[in-house]
């Protein structure tokens, strides 16, 4: 095959064959060269991941009875605060109301609760802007134009369901992982 | 405009940098055109291996670091947890745990190659000595880190090493004092061993600096052991001995993973497994293996002082042997008798490490005082006599006058006329 391919090669251009048996060699010893060390350098990058007992640490559980409603807690979950927040009927059934087109991202109250337990919103209480940890989970607390949250590093505001409603933010307040065990009880991650 | 250099790179880019700080010409003279003697054989390789364990080593200790805890009270679970929870972290401290083994063969090689081959002779002693501090530093190094993971062995190693101070007059006991930094191993000494330990292999890479740098002024030795005459007795480094490395550090890759891979605790201590106990020694106390010759020596004389002098003066005679050694010949191939002496050195050293591993008693005591006997025998007495007595093989007039038709060309008059260089 070579040679053919070689030989037509010079009687197109009148050139000696481009591709030599040498070149062959060079990249085949390069490219091993290269997908070895790759295969080196992977151990390395995933040695820097979380291990194994951090992520084993990674769930919590947190009983509901105390919260009453109209107020949130924060608990720690993988070293991040997480907002669980107590809604009223009232507050439930505003942001139900809210328009989805009116959103900067848009999402409806559903996506943001579980089905059945539309009081409880579970919300990572992390600014989507520049990571500052926003108020409102006390009565006390700023809570912006929409009653959820205010985040005192750049103003932004979200409603109950941690939905981003004035920038700077650029996205709602992310959703952890999490579950209902009981009625009272939640398993987050 | 003083300073700027005349850069020959074509490519603007490499051309611009090299003008202003010629580093591309420098490694292009030191790796690529670097005339190099043609006969090499493979013991020539082990000093590039050692680099590249070099590197390995720095690499795996900067990871393990991340997740080490220099405390008595946490060091020996994190370095469990380095073994059960972190990501590739049984990879990262198996290698560098038998990285030191192979560090060390890698390194007793290359100094053999140095004996046999008489590399510590005129003009390269320095570059010898620069070696032997590379040794002392490699020693200081791997003792330390033996002693982080602060297993049983870790912890006693730790107390025998630095008692063996203690054997200094008048001083001895404050200056053990000193280096635990209270008045037994304790949590000061491991902060100050973790310290020290990633301390000195940055001060190895700066002396392996200076030690390739000695070896570029004077050029390398080689197997016939007389100076290249002229070109013809020259290869250019690349691609003719980055080839030939490459090949041997495929081989010596090739065997580091079958150890980290299927035998990773083979030249371990089962005891490092259990965590320090101050309250107990273990019953079997044994260094590892690359240790195991000078604690033999240590060993062999019943008394703490002379037992602790002859240990370090079996590492201090080598800084001396460029001047121990009176014969004019470099390499063994030529010196017919010390050719057959050398091997019973290396007997000798090897009886030695067998004689550490064992406890001191019956045969092994006999055993550890005449080879250690004959190790200083060697130097100061055989070597500076032999190199009068010996009558040398005649020399080959060039590297390639033996093995090329015609020799490879004429040699100038001025080479054929002194075929030994000793002044
Ligand atoms: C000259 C090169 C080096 C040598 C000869 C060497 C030798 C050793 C040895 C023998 C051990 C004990 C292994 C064990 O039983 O687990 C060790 C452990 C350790 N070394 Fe190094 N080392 C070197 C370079 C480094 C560097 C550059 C670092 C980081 C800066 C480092 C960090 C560590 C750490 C954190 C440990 C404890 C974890 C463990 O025991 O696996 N080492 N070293
Ligand atoms: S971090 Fe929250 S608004 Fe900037």
């Amino acid at each position: 095959m070579a040679e053919v391919a070689a030989a037509q090669t010079v009687a197109q251009h009148g050139q000696p064959p481009i591709v030599s048996k040498r070149d062959f060699l060079k990249l085949l010893t390069g490219s091993g060269a290269i997908i070895g060390t790759g295969a080196l350098v992977w151990p390395f990058i995933d040695y820097m991941n979380p291990s194994k007992d951090v992520l084993a640490l990674s769930s919590v559980e947190v009983d509901l009875t105390p919260i009453p409603a109209g107020q949130g807690i924060t608990v720690s979950w993988r070293g991040k605060p997480v907002f669980v927040r107590h809604r009223t009927p009232e507050e439930v059934k505003k942001s139900q109301d809210t328009r989805v087109s009116d959103l900067l991202d848009p999402a409806p109250d559903s996506a943001r609760v579980k089905p059945g337990h539309a009081p409880w919103v579970v919300v990572i209480g992390i600014c989507t802007h520049l990571g500052c940890i926003p108020l409102g989970n006390k009565p006390t607390d700023p809570r912006g134009d929409y009653g959820g949250w205010f985040c005192p590093c750049h103003g932004s505001q979200y409603d109950t369901a941690g939905r981003v409603r004035r920038g700077p933010a650029p996205a709602n307040l992310e959703l952890p992982t999490y579950a209902f065990e009981s009625d009272t009880k939640v398993k987050i991650g | 405009m003083a300073g700027l250099y005349k850069s020959e790179y074509k490519n603007p880019v490499v051309n611009w940098i090299d003008t202003r700080l010629p580093i591309f010409t420098m490694m292009g003279r030191e790796y690529g055109t670097f005339p190099t003697p043609k006969n090499f054989n493979y013991f020539w390789n082990f000093g590039a291996l050692a680099m590249i364990t070099l590197a390995i080593m720095l690499a795996t200790g900067i990871f393990l670091a991340m997740n080490y805890q220099p405390n008595t009270q946490m060091a020996f679970d994190s370095v469990e947890r380095i073994m059960r929870d972190v990501n590739y972290g049984w990879l990262m401290r198996y290698v560098h745990m038998n990285g030191a083994s192979m560090f060390f063969a890698v390194v007793y090689i290359h100094i053999f190659r140095g004996l046999y081959y008489g590399s510590y002779k005129y003009p390269r002693e320095l570059l010898w000595m620069i070696g032997v501090v590379l040794l002392l530093l490699m020693m200081a190094t791997a003792f330390m880190g033996y002693v982080l993971p602060w297993g049983q062995m870790s912890y006693w190693a730790a107390t025998v090493i630095t008692n063996l101070f203690s054997a200094l007059p008048w001083v001895g006991h404050a200056v053990v004092t000193w280096l635990w930094g209270g008045f037994s191993v304790e949590n000061p000494t491991l902060n100050r061993f973790y310290s020290l330990h990633y301390l000195l292999p940055f001060l190895i890479v700066g002396v392996a600096f200076l030690h390739v740098w000695a070896l570029h002024i004077t050029g390398s030795n080689n197997p016939l052991g007389i100076e290249p005459k002229g070109p013809q007795d020259t290869l250019p480094f690349h691609p003719y001995y980055t080839i030939k490395d490459s090949v041997g550090l495929c081989v010596y890759l090739i065997v580091f993973a079958i150890l980290v891979f299927f035998a990773p605790n083979y030249l371990g201590h089962p005891d490092n497994y259990i965590p320090a106990n101050p309250l107990a020694t273990p019953a079997e106390i044994v260094p590892e293996w690359y240790f195991l010759p000078y604690y033999a020596i240590l060993r062999s004389v019943p008394n703490k002082l002379g037992g602790v002098t002859l240990m370090f003066g079996s590492l201090l005679v080598l800084f001396v042997l460029p001047w121990l050694d009176t014969s004019p010949v470099r390499s063994c191939r030529f010196r017919p008798i010390y050719r057959q002496v050398i091997w019973l050195l290396v007997v000798a050293v090897i009886v030695l490490g067998f004689v550490g591993s064992h406890r001191p008693e019956g045969i092994w005591v006999v055993l550890g005082r005449v080879c250690t006997a004959y190790y200083f025998l060697h130097f100061l007495v055989i070597l500076p006599v032999l190199g009068k007595l010996e009558k040398p093989l005649p020399l080959p007039e060039s590297i390639s006058r033996p093995v090329l038709p015609g020799g490879g060309g004429p040699i100038p008059s001025a080479a054929t006329a002194k075929p030994m260089e000793k002044p």
